[in-house]
């Protein structure tokens, strides 16, 4: 099943996936979450854990932690991956992301600092160079034990997925916020200014079950739970 | 720097400094600062085109530009929806307004903790 014979795999068809009653506005849907209820559990019954939140920075999960006593740490890596000072060329003069300037820059933790990760959807728009090494660094600053909750979108989610953010609004219930359309305007050769509408970002790849195994290789265990809403979430714990 | 009949002080936006602020009465940034700010018992204000590069002690932080540095604050902290900080937050409350953006660690210390 997997190259690491300590991992083991549970797969649940749980309840997890989003309600159709839309949450405040029509760009935000709520969502039951398997995972982040596993995760509830442990967080709602310790005292000053250590969060790491890697998606736009969210008031309300700022808020929802805080006030259960913990210290949450936040930090935007798909935002911080637009850095055009990370391009470079690899050996073959393919563009890519320089993963090391990245690490220098980003998750720059103490080794085994954190109790949680939340890392929402972030693989799946990252950009290929990347994820492993967040991957490994994330795996370094986790403390043995610790769990990571992250969101993969299945083959039939479609190249369109929209990105999301995710608010923690209940013990297993998230709301999920559509990133916006960036409107960009710039002064043309001509002087003119011309608006480009960027869609945020794109979905970039699907991890299918052993892609994801492959990628939590060095952490202790893996557990899947499918949603309704073509994603997969993941719980692992280092 | 100027000061309002109010007693806050003002830096505008075309002001540089670099090195030590420190001071007994509030404090409003609108243009650059590098180094540090202290003003314990007062507030800062960090205003839409303020750039602040320091570390901060205040009894008050409001942020609506940018800082780039660790702001202790022995009362509350306020992100309006226009700041970028990069730093980590130490304080009794926090308000942050939805989009606003922050690099770096909330630490809530409850007044009945010290």
């Amino acid at each position: 099943m997997s190259s690491v014979s300590q991992t083991f795999m549970k797969l649940f068809r749980g309840s997890s996936g989003p309600d159709v009653s839309p949450a405040q506005g029509s760009q935000k849907l709520t969502r039951r979450s398997s995972g982040l209820g596993e995760l509830s559990r442990t967080w709602e019954s310790a005292e000053n854990l250590c969060v790491l939140d890697l998606g736009s920075t969210s008031p309300t999960n700022i808020r929802h932690f805080t006030e259960h006593g913990h210290r949450i740490y936040s930090e935007d890596l798909l935002t911080a991956s637009t850095d055009p000072e990370l391009l470079t060329k690899d050996e073959q003069g393919n563009a890519v992301l320089d993963s090391r300037k990245f690490l220098a820059d980003n998750l720059v933790y103490p080794a085994a600092h954190f109790d949680f990760v939340l890392c929402w959807n972030l693989p799946d728009y990252l950009d290929e160079s990347l994820v492993k090494p967040v991957v490994g660094r994330l795996w370094s600053v986790l403390k043995p034990g610790g769990m990571l909750l992250a969101f993969f979108h299945t083959r039939d989610a479609g190249p369109d997925s929209p990105c999301h953010r995710f608010h923690i609004v209940g013990a297993d219930t998230l709301e999920m916020q559509k990133i916006v359309l960036r409107r960009e305007a710039r002064r043309g050769p001509t002087g003119a200014v011309h608006t480009a509408i960027s869609d945020g970002f794109q979905l970039q790849r699907v991890f299918n079950n052993r892609h994801i195994e492959n990628l939590f290789r060095d952490f202790a265990s893996i557990k899947f739970f499918l949603a309704r809403d073509n994603v997969r979430e993941v719980l692992v714990v280092r | 720097m100027s000061t309002a009949a109010s007693g806050l002080a003002q830096i505008g936006k075309s002001v540089v400094i670099k090195g030590e602020l420190s001071g007994s009465e509030d404090l409003y940034v609108d243009g650059h600062v590098e180094g540090s700010i202290a003003l314990k018992g007062n507030s800062l204000t960090v205003g839409p085109n303020g750039q602040v590069k320091a570390s901060v002690d205040a009894k008050g932080v409001v942020v609506q530009g940018k800082l780039d540095g660790n702001i202790q604050a022995s009362d509350r902290v306020d992100l309006r929806k226009s700041a970028v900080v990069t730093g980590d937050i130490t304080a009794q409350r926090i308000s942050i307004e939805e989009g606003a953006s922050l690099k770096g660690k909330v630490d809530i210390q409850r007044s009945d903790a010290k």
